[in-house]
């Protein structure tokens, strides 16, 4: 049922996102074309990124033992951006591929590092977490800048620091797809990830590998991350507002949460990039932006808001 | 060594960095350098002060020294502002208006906003500082995305007037604003320096200024007022350098061990001139980088965040 609705309304989420262009469809002569080149991928864009980075934030929650941190504010999105900027200034003929894998690389060591922070964080101190992972973040930011600067590649760094949808058509997106395959991936091993979630001296107990599980999860937010940021731009807060709701509804079962964590993260994204697009036609305000305002207001509602909890007795 | 001989060495640090950033580098004639400089210098030295005083206030009101306003959003709560302003008038219709006026009603507009938000929050969650961290952090992430929601519903033509605002500087400072920033700050400087000795007091904590007969909250929201002056002098030469703020007070606070205002308040200045005028100097003349000083400072300042951060924390 909860899956239906939410399907449902992601449908008509999705369907609306295909008639609203600046092209007039019923004036066009070549409508199908339109809907297949621009509307249909840029709307399978917006599912797979808002999905994915739901998803990736579930399981960075569960990997740092904190319910407040997300790939795209605690360095792993800007890691892959300085991947992708090195990748750009010194290989510039490489193939979209290898620069890619390097993007993910960049990531991988970005969320590691993080991770080897977090460790030294006394478990008393929950929102030390969060707070230190929008330091790290910021601090790559700035590197990031900074080496910009430097080669006058400011103007790409924008595209990769601010999520937005409009330059999505067909043959420019399928990269997505890998994010896609991992995210589903992920979805197999749910179950070890929210053992993971209860420290490791539970999961070693409850005889899971734990060393291979948490590399597991660091390459998927990792990939799942790098390849966002490289073909659409970040999307901050998306991994953070949407595993907090759901699981505050549905509990910490990742193997029933993950499907509507997905759902859920494509809605909130499609939402803001429809909202984007309506509320200055025919010019566009990057989704990005749009969540930046939800997202911010809800983290400040989940902040404050007493933390009720669906296995709580009400 | 004594606090004496240390603001000596800062008088002296703050001066050499003065006069170098007035003559290294001369290609052109006396007379056109140093007027031009001149005002650039003026400047700095003007969002030095504004910089630190308001930071060494902000954590004397909020009993902490990892807080700085920067840290809880107010740079960005101006530009939104600003921001605002452009939206709602119109560019050309701000333009009609002197600058002077826009820049002290936003001043003011800045510290009422302020008052409203970060008074309610200081007295209300007091205790927790982590949350109150975070919160600033996360109001700075909103305002970001209000004031980029604004600019993208602004006329292009518009949008230049803010343009300028939205990015951290120092090579390229407005000076236009100079005659209006500089009795600003002079008169918020003098208020600041009234209440010298009653900050010391209200340092102690509230159960002791109490004691002492002084009213702390009254006291904080006037401050808070002042801060929000100051600020909105700094963001509106140079635009949002979050962590400068923190470096200069925790530099200062490791160089002198004096818990009273009227050492700190000029102390910190000192420092804040040596780092702007000196790091620009030494940016800009020495290393010849395009680099923004800004840039530099974040990355500096953001490691001694976290430092303190954690180390604070795992006491």
């Amino acid at each position: 049922m909860r899956y239906a609705l939410g399907l449902l309304t992601l449908c008509v989420l999705a369907t609306i996102s295909i008639f609203i262009g600046v092209i007039d469809l019923t004036q066009e002569i070549d409508a199908l074309a339109v809907i297949l080149v621009s509307r249909i991928p840029r709307t399978l864009a917006v599912i797979i990124a808002g999905s994915g980075l739901a998803i990736a934030g579930s399981i960075m929650q569960m990997l740092v033992r904190n319910r407040f941190v997300e790939p795209m504010t605690a360095g792993t999105g800007q890691g892959a951006a300085l991947g992708i900027l090195l990748a750009v200034l010194v290989f510039p003929d490489a193939s979209v591929i290898a620069k890619m894998v390097i993007a993910s690389l960049a990531a991988l060591c970005a969320s590691f590092i993080f991770l080897a922070i977090v460790r030294k964080i006394p478990p008393t101190q929950p929102l030390l977490v969060p707070l230190v992972g929008l330091i790290y973040g910021g601090l790559i930011g700035a590197a990031v800048t900074f080496i910009a600067y430097q080669a006058d590649l400011l103007q790409y760094l924008d595209v990769w620091l601010n999520g937005e949808f409009s330059g999505v058509l067909q043959g420019r997106y399928e990269l997505l797809w890998i994010a896609a395959a991992v995210a589903l991936f992920s979805y197999f091993i749910a179950d070890q990830f929210s053992i993971l979630g209860m420290g490791e001296a539970i999961s070693v107990n409850l005889g899971l590998n734990y060393q291979q599980v948490m590399a597991m999860g660091l390459l998927t937010v990792s990939i799942v991350s790098a390849l966002t940021v490289v073909t659409v731009g970040a999307i901050p807060f998306v991994g953070l507002v949407v595993p907090n709701i759901v699981s505050r509804l549905y509990g910490d079962n990742l193997r029933n949460t993950l499907p509507l964590m997905a759902i859920w993260g494509a809605g909130a994204v499609l939402v803001s990039d429809i909202l984007g697009r309506l509320l200055r036609y025919p010019f566009e305000i990057p989704a990005g932006t749009m969540f930046g305002i939800l997202g911010t207001l809800l983290f400040l509602y989940l902040l404050y808001a007493p933390q009720r909890h669906i296995s709580d007795p009400r | 060594m004594s606090n004496r001989t240390i603001m000596i060495g800062l008088a002296f640090t703050a001066l050499a960095s003065a006069v170098a950033f007035m003559t290294l580098g001369v290609k052109a004639p006396w007379s056109f350098v140093l007027p031009f400089r001149g005002e650039k210098l003026a400047a700095l030295m003007l969002v030095a002060v504004a910089v630190s005083t308001s930071t060494v206030l902000f954590q004397t009101i909020t009993f902490n020294r990892i807080l700085t306003p920067a840290i809880m959003g107010f740079d960005a709560l101006y530009i939104l502002l600003m921001t605002s302003a452009v939206f709602f008038f119109g560019g050309q219709g701000l333009l009609h208006f002197p600058p002077m006026a826009v820049f002290v009603i936003t001043s003011i507009a800045l510290s009422l906003a302020g008052l409203g938000l970060f008074g309610t929050l200081l007295r209300r969650s007091g205790v927790d500082l982590l949350r109150m961290v975070l919160t600033g952090i996360i109001f700075g992430v909103l305002f970001r995305s209000l004031t980029s929601f604004l600019q993208r519903m602004i006329d292009p033509n518009e949008f230049s007037v803010i343009q300028v605002v939205s990015y951290a500087r120092f090579n390229s400072i407005d000076t236009e604003i100079l005659w209006v920033a500089l009795p600003v700050t002079l008169v918020a400087l003098m208020a600041v320096w009234r209440l010298h000795r009653r900050l010391d007091v209200i340092a102690l904590g509230d159960a002791m200024a109490a004691n002492l007969g002084e009213t702390s909250q009254r006291l904080q929201l006037q401050v808070l007022f002042l801060v929000g002056l100051l600020v909105s002098v700094s963001t509106a030469f140079v635009g949002p350098v979050v962590f400068l703020g923190l470096l200069i007070a925790s530099l200062t606070h490791v160089l002198l061990r004096s818990p009273y205002h009227r050492v700190l308040l000029p102390a910190a200045g000192l420092v804040s001139i040596t780092v702007l005028v000196g790091g620009q100097t030494i940016l800009e003349r020495v290393l010849s980088y395009g680099t923004p000083l800004a840039v530099v400072i974040d990355v500096i300042g953001g490691v001694v965040f976290l430092v303190l951060v954690i180390r604070g924390m795992s006491k």
